[in-house]
Order: C-alpha cells, then sequence, then structure tokens
C-alpha cells in the first residue's frame, strides 16, 4: 500500500503549511505543498488547508480564499469522499466555501487568543477523529481572532471537538465541526503545534494519523 | 455587456453589511459600553458594520443593482451571518 499523499494548500498569507508538512511526514505521508493558483491536487489523496491570514483576510477571513482556483479540486476531493481538513484560517476558508455549514466570527471577547486548550472528541467517526476514543481529551493549542463559530440559520451541526473550557464564545463550545459525512472536517486548535513531546503536546498527531488512516481506508476499499 | 445604441449608464453603489439581528455584535457592545466613560450616557443601540462603494457600468440602474446584489449573495456579505443593504444612484 502507498504512503497517503496528501496536499497542503498554500494562499498568499497561510503561514502554517510548512509545520502541517512536516507534522504530517513525520507520521508516514507523502506530503506536499499546493500553490493556491494551481488547479489540481496532482492526485492526492486527500487536502489540507493549513491556518495563517490568506489573502490578508481582507473582506472577512477566507472570502476570497474560497475563490482561489484550487478550491474546485478541493471540493472536488470533498464530493469524492476523500479525507480534507481545515485548521483554523483552513477552517474559515471551507466554512465560506460552504463545504463545511455555519460561519466563524469575531471571538467573544474581542482578542485574539494563543492559548493551550482542552477539547474532548464527541465524534470519533470522521476522518480527522477516526484514531481517538469518543469523549477523550486531546490538548492542542488556538491562535486566532475569529473562532465563534455560529451554525447556519441558527441550525444544527455535528460537533467533532468540545472545548472543556469555551474560550471564544462559539455555539455548543464548538472547536472542530464536520460535514454531514464526517470526510470534511474544520477545527480551530492547531494538530500540528500539538505534535511533539517538546511542543508541550503531542495529542495533535491523533488529528493527523486519524486523516492517514482514513486514506488507507479509502485504498483498501 | 454593450447594448447595441450605445446608451451606458455608470452607477455608484454603496452598499452596508451588517450583523444580522439576533447574531450578538460584540463590536457594538463594547463601542457602547464605553461612551458613557466619555461622558456620553444616552446611546444604546449601538451596531457595527461595514460600508462598501463602488461604480459599476452597465444597461439600467435596476440591471446594476441585480447584479450587485448578487455581488453581495456570493462575496460581499456572509449571509449566514449578515445582512446587506444596496443602494444604486447615477455616478
Amino acid at each position: 500500500m502507498s504512503r497517503p499523499n496528501v496536499a497542503v494548500v498554500v494562499f498568499p498569507g497561510s503561514n502554517c503549511e510548512q509545520d502541517v508538512v512536516y507534522a504530517l511526514r513525520r507520521e508516514g505521508a507523502d506530503a506536499d505543498y499546493v500553490w493556491h493558483a494551481d488547479t489540481d491536487l496532482n492526485g492526492a489523496d486527500a487536502a489540507v488547508l493549513p491556518g495563517g491570514f490568506a489573502h490578508g483576510d481582507y473582506l472577512r477571513t477566507g472570502a476570497i480564499a474560497r475563490f482561489s482556483p484550487v478550491m474546485d479540486a478541493v471540493r472536488e476531493l470533498a464530493e469524492r469522499g476523500a479525507p480534507v481538513l481545515g485548521i483554523c484560517n483552513g477552517f474559515q476558508i471551507l466554512a465560506e466555501a460552504h463545504l463545511l455549514p455555519g460561519a466563524l466570527r469575531k471571538n467573544e471577547g474581542l482578542r485574539f487568543l494563543c492559548v493551550w486548550t482542552d477539547v474532548v472528541v464527541t465524534d470519533a467517526d470522521t476522518i480527522a477523529t477516526r484514531a481517538c476514543e469518543r469523549g477523550q481529551v486531546l490538548r492542542i493549542p488556538i491562535n486566532h481572532y475569529e473562532g465563534n463559530y455560529t451554525p447556519a440559520g441558527g441550525g444544527e451541526a455535528r460537533v467533532v471537538f468540545r472545548y472543556t473550557d469555551n474560550p471564544n464564545g462559539a455555539w455548543h463550545d464548538a472547536a472542530g465541526i464536520a460535514n454531514e459525512r464526517g470526510n470534511v472536517v474544520g477545527m480551530m486548535p492547531h494538530p500540528e503545534r500539538a505534535s511533539e513531546s517538546w511542543l508541550g503536546s503531542e495529542d495533535g498527531r491523533l488529528v493527523l494519523q486519524s486523516m492517514l488512516e482514513s486514506c488507507r481506508v479509502i485504498q483498501r476499499a | 455587456m454593450s447594448s447595441s445604441n450605445g446608451s451606458r449608464v455608470q452607477a455608484v453603489a454603496k452598499i452596508d453589511v451588517m450583523l444580522k439581528p439576533g447574531i450578538s455584535d460584540v463590536q457594538g457592545q463594547v463601542v457602547e459600553r464605553s461612551l458613557p466613560a466619555m461622558g456620553w450616557e444616552n446611546v444604546s443601540g449601538v451596531r457595527v458594520g461595514k460600508h462598501l462603494e463602488l461604480v459599476v457600468e452597465g444597461r439600467s440602474l435596476e440591471a446594476l443593482k441585480e447584479q450587485v446584489e448578487q455581488m453581495c449573495e456570493k462575496f460581499l456579505a456572509n449571509t449566514v451571518i449578515e445582512s446587506y443593504t444596496v443602494t444604486v444612484e447615477p455616478a
């Protein structure tokens, strides 16, 4: 079985792509960068939209990135059922692109938050949590100003991670959500920043391992 | 988008984007709470939004207004949490 090939999408203003590629390679992935102006993902099995400030976050976070040429390929991958993970700004982009429901608003306290959080895995049946146990608590840091998750039309959303101590006012303490199918996940915490013991936590590795395991399951099918 | 008789209109569109009612406007609340400290104690209902202006050209004001509204739906506003109003006037 070949190593999962993961495309890490780089927008102008992304700034976590190197950490994500490093952490994914360490887990055994064949991970590489794809520029936002490219129109295909080079046959990738999965895609990660990393954190940062794509297109300067002008107008709204993710609003302009949503129209980057590469997003058609990301949408195609998502519709095929392949794993698509948006981290922080990547989550905001997936929401703007309507690949995930709802929107990310300014944090309730109007403060940029760069802190460690504990999140509970509330759904272990997604591409980001397959290697976790339901109820497991992961220690993963956040780093954002717009992380206050709001569902569409006051409706529902499939919550994957829940903060134990809500830092930003997010609806239902949601730190991460999935689409109905569970193959597109957006999360505000940065798993790549919790991928070495000397960073303070290795819990983020479970998220990345989950995604790679999901690729292998699809390969086997 | 050119007409055979060459009659074109140029218009200025003014767009206000606000958080929908029911979505808490934390910026507005913080501004409102700050005003009494500066001596203005009779202010309520503060809301903070975005104002955009742009110039568009086309067949008619009606068509241009429709176009700008589509731009709001798709891009300039996030209709999950924001509402918008558009006015279009001859430039």
